[in-house]
């Protein structure tokens, strides 16, 4: 179903946190420049997955993982860097996690990580940050402000910000709207929209709708296997599981 | 029967929490009433200002002793504050759950002992090494600095790692998440989020650095004079009172108590800047 070569793919892939099997035998091909979401009930590997992206799932105790993560083909549990992968592949969490300092540190905080040390070259990196996530003109006037005197979608748009300061190619969004009101929701969906002519984009919702809307596939799991994946208004209108077919249509979830 | 017993219970708690305030009241006036005749004697800025400490003749300036405090009290927290710091993120994010048992208890054992141990401690082992080392007769600021040093660890230790622990868990993955190593996350994010907790535990442990008395009378040299190193003997304010109050009789009396109320003025801005750093982290 989909002919580009996958940014990201997954093989065999299954996760164990100690003796409970969290993902079995997930097989995904995520392709570029593109939104792809992933739904499901609680608890069912979709944020595990999201994790092992990242390898943020590393810092999970007694989490043991078999089969291949690939980027661009690569294996990232196979000597790669840890660090250079995760300024690669970006990560914006459920509840906005602006650190304890001024917006202009959040944002230089991925820069600076990564070597960028010139003044003029931060302040050029902040504000193409904020503009990309259209705060720019709501914070330039209190750049040195503390980021926790944003509003809650405020935040949340920092936190894309930040992530997008260090130029990586994926965006993983873990329910990123799951802690906002309508409005600040409405403007992330129109954010990730935009952001994915320039980033591929992973993002975990509840929210069937917001996948509808957002993403060009959808993949669903449910205890630890995906059970569908393809073009999102396949899933939404005609699911060839009868189990997607109840989840999408509320039957259960 | 129950709303008497309530009743009676809040009149025992109500009756224990006055007391307590009685007890700061009463010796908030014992220090004023009784240091007032050797203020009033020789004014309150000559008396702080003055380095002429002559009982024989009346002549009460405890200039010398508040350098001295001072003196001994930062050379305290020069030592222990580094030290103390890094003790407490080594445990809080490097220090593996094992050794943290281990150590968490041992460190804060250190606040149990006496303060005579410690100042025994350091009149067999400090001044003798100092003394070897300098070739100086090895008690004063640098002796007391390194005894009291090692006394505030457990507060700095204490209340830093609680500050550390309690940064939000969201703050590292964060960082983490952008590709920053685990060191560069500690220092540039947990720590500077904990830092009002941080300077509450230096605050704190300046307080009891400079009111701690027997440790430091053992080791400090106890003379009177300006310090102009650190090698040098110096007295505390706490030294001077507990050194003279034996035979201090009338002005000589009054002007020891004088000298308690200074150390209890020098107390209670501490303990204000201690609750205005705490009112800023809750804001």
């Amino acid at each position: 179903m989909i002919s580009a070569p996958a940014k990201l793919a997954t093989r065999d892939l299954d996760l164990f946190y100690g003796d409970f099997q969290a993902l079995q035998k997930v097989n995904l091909e995520i392709p570029s420049l593109s939104v792809t979401a992933f739904i499901g009930p609680s608890g069912c590997g979709k944020t595990t997955l999201l994790k092992t992206f990242n390898r943020m799932i590393d810092l999970v105790e007694g989490c043991r993982i078999t089969g291949e993560v690939l980027l661009d083909g690569e294996d990232i549990y196979h000597s790669m860097d840890t660090n250079f992968l995760r300024k690669r592949v970006g990560m914006v969490f459920q509840k906005p996690n602006p650190f304890p300092m001024s917006i202009f540190d959040n944002i230089a905080y991925g820069p600076r990580t990564h070597g960028v040390r010139r003044h003029s070259e931060l302040e050029e990196i902040v504000e193409r940050s904020l503009r990309n996530t259209a705060l720019f003109d709501e914070v330039k006037d209190r750049l040195r402000h503390n980021a926790l005197s944003l509003s809650g979608g405020q935040q949340q748009r920092l936190c894309i910000a930040r992530a997008l300061a260090v130029e990586p190619e994926i965006l993983l969004m873990d329910e990123p709207t799951s802690a906002l009101d309508p409005a600040s929701t409405a403007r992330i969906e129109e954010l990730v929209c935009t952001l994915s002519e320039h980033y591929s984009i992973v993002i975990v919702t509840h929210n069937m709708q917001q996948a509808a809307r957002i993403s060009a596939q959808t993949a669903f799991f449910l205890l630890g296997e995906v059970v569908e994946y393809g073009p999102t208004t396949q899933i939404f209108s005609d699911p060839h599981d009868s189990r997607t077919l109840d989840y999408v249509a509320g039957r259960f979830g | 029967m129950h709303a008497v017993r309530e009743r009676v219970a809040a009149l025992l708690f109500g009756t224990a929490a006055v007391l307590c305030v009685v007890a700061v009241v009463l010796i908030c006036l014992f220090l004023v009433i009784n240091g007032a005749p050797a203020l009033i004697h020789e004014g309150i800025i000559p008396f702080v200002s003055s380095t002429t400490w002559q009982p024989a003749t009346d002549h009460y300036g405890i200039l010398a002793m508040v350098v001295g405090s001072l003196y001994v009290t930062a050379g305290a927290l020069i030592f222990g504050v580094p030290l103390g710091l890094l003790t407490a993120i080594y445990l809080s994010r490097f220090a593996s759950p094992r050794i943290r048992r281990l150590f968490q208890p041992l460190v804060e054992l250190l606040a149990g002992i006496p303060s005579v141990v410690y100042g025994f401690f350091g009149l067999v082992v400090i001044v003798p090494l100092i003394r070897q080392i300098f070739s100086v007769q090895g008690m004063g600021v640098l002796a007391a600095s390194l005894v009291l040093g090692i006394m505030i660890l457990p507060t700095i230790v204490t209340v830093s790692l609680a500050a550390l622990d309690a940064v939000p868990p969201a703050y590292y993955e964060g960082a983490r998440a952008i590709g920053a190593s685990h060191e560069r996350c500690v220092f540039t994010v947990i720590v500077p989020a904990a830092l009002s907790g941080i300077v509450a535990s230096v605050i704190l442990s300046f307080g009891r650095a400079i009111g701690e008395t027997m440790a430091v009378v053992m080791v400090v040299g106890n003379n009177v004079r300006l310090p102009t190193g650190i090698l040098e003997g110096v007295r505390t304010m706490t030294a001077n009172i507990v050194l003279e109050m034996g035979y201090a009789a009338d002005l000589h009396r009054s002007a020891l108590i004088a000298t308690a109320l200074v150390l209890f003025v020098f107390i209670l801005a501490i303990n204000l800047l201690f609750s205005l750093v705490r009112k800023r982290v809750r804001s």
